[in-house]
């Protein structure tokens, strides 16, 4: 659901809303109560669909990389997955002679933190564990280089790809059950949000610490 | 933009204070201001809303086994002045079509625009204010009548009290509009208000609702 007072615009539908929903509750309760309180539960449950339905109609974003040039582009969004293997060899056979990596780890972060724009931490943890993926990327023959992201995944794609318009996006998450990202929908959404071919990695971090 | 890079665009060098403080992407800090202050706004009228309900719902006079004899609100022989409010709904309601033409003006850089409209929801702000005056001082009944006279100076006074709140803020959004300080860029000092201009609004429809008519 959208914040309703947004912006200006935004809080004048709320007033036409407001209307809409009371001026008719008003009316029919003048007539009969119950009449009132039957349209009175109409209009919410028509209003609840309505917030719920308008979460759900986000149009795709379209990438523009054919107005750019050439170079292929490879989009890589991990946070604590960053130095697994799996993950490590699909960015590596992705990186073919004269490719772009850009790997981009969201500053997690909790929501309350987030709105009061204290991001100070979450940013600095992020930026740790991007600097040491960056260097077991380099490690392996791997140039890349590296963005701090917005908390959530998907805002942070987005913001990669209005200056890095990715021909794929890597997207790598802990295995199913442990995986915050996974139990959010969060490889479902980047599917529908945006038009770029995008890949799943699940790096199995504990089976890789056990593995000699 | 990375840590590096930021620190090339500002030169680092030169920079003696602290570094810029982060930001969410999402939300502009002036209007997560804006957005905490309603939801305080918000938590304030729910009290007294509450209030409101409860001394209606134990009205020894409203019963929901009988819920023709709900009509008995207020209880005789008070009644409430459903036409006069009527008409400063109106007035309100007129008012948020103006704060939003101002706001639409100057973002489309039409600076007349927003100051009569900024000077015209003022007015109607204004008439709001005196209606209510009028309406205060020929209602029949005073605080001492009972709880539901507390209730309804209660809420109607809660929200005359914002709507002099706003009014505030208005004005100095006209005396700055008057000197030119907005532009089709920056506009936040007109916005604001208006978002809070358009609450109180939405809020009057709700006390109006559930007050006067229902």
């Amino acid at each position: 659901m959208k914040n309703p007072l947004r912006d200006e615009a935004a809080a004048f539908q709320l007033v036409l809303l407001s209307l809409g929903y009371f001026a008719p509750i008003a009316l029919a309760s003048w007539i009969s109560t119950w009449l009132g309180l039957a349209v009175f539960g109409i209009l919410t449950v028509v209003a609840f669909a309505a917030l719920r339905g308008g979460r759900q109609q986000r149009a795709a974003l379209h990438v523009g990389r054919a107005a750019v040039d050439d170079t292929r582009r490879v989009l890589v969004v991990a946070n604590e997955t960053v130095g697994g293997r799996e993950l490590l060899d699909a960015v590596r056979e992705r990186a073919v002679p004269g490719a772009a990596v850009l790997v981009v780890a969201p500053a997690l972060n909790s929501r309350v933190r987030t709105w009061a724009s204290d991001e100070d931490h979450a940013r600095h943890e992020a930026q740790r564990r991007l600097d040491d993926s960056l260097e077991r990327l380099q490690e392996v023959g791997v140039q890349a280089r590296g963005e701090i992201g917005d908390g959530d995944p998907v805002q942070a794609i987005e913001d990669a790809l209005r200056s890095f318009p990715a021909d794929e996006i890597v997207l790598s998450t802990h295995p199913p059950g442990r995986s915050n990202w996974l139990e959010r929908g969060v490889v479902g959404a980047v599917r529908d949000r945006f038009d770029v071919p995008v890949t799943h990695v699940v790096v199995d971090l504990e089976g890789q610490t056990a593995t000699p | 933009m990375t840590a590096h890079t930021e620190a090339a665009v500002h030169g680092h060098e030169d920079h003696h204070g602290p570094p810029p403080a982060h930001q969410s992407a999402r939300i502009d800090s002036r209007v997560l201001g804006m957005f905490l202050f309603i939801a305080s706004e918000v938590a304030l009228f729910g009290s007294f809303f509450a209030a409101y309900f409860f001394i209606r719902v134990v009205n020894p006079e409203s019963t929901i086994v009988e819920p023709e004899r709900w009509q008995t609100w207020p209880p005789a022989p008070y009644e409430f002045p459903v036409f006069v409010a009527g008409v400063n709904t109106a007035i309100l309601v007129t008012s948020s079509f103006t704060m939003h033409w101002a706001v639409q003006s100057i973002r489309r850089g039409h600076r007349r625009g927003l100051q009569a409209g900024l000077v015209a929801t003022i007015l109607l702000g204004l008439a709001f204010l005196l209606t209510q005056a009028i309406e205060y001082a020929h209602v029949g009944f005073n605080t001492s009548d009972g709880a539901f006279a507390s209730a309804f100076f209660g809420l109607t006074g809660l929200h005359g009290a914002h709507v002099f709140i706003g009014l505030t803020l208005l004005t100095i959004a006209a005396v700055r509009a008057f000197r030119g300080h907005f532009s089709p860029g920056h506009y936040h000092g007109v916005e604001i208000p208006g978002i809070y201009w358009h609450f109180v609004d939405v809020m009057w429809i709700v006390v109006y609702t559930t007050m006067y008519l229902l």
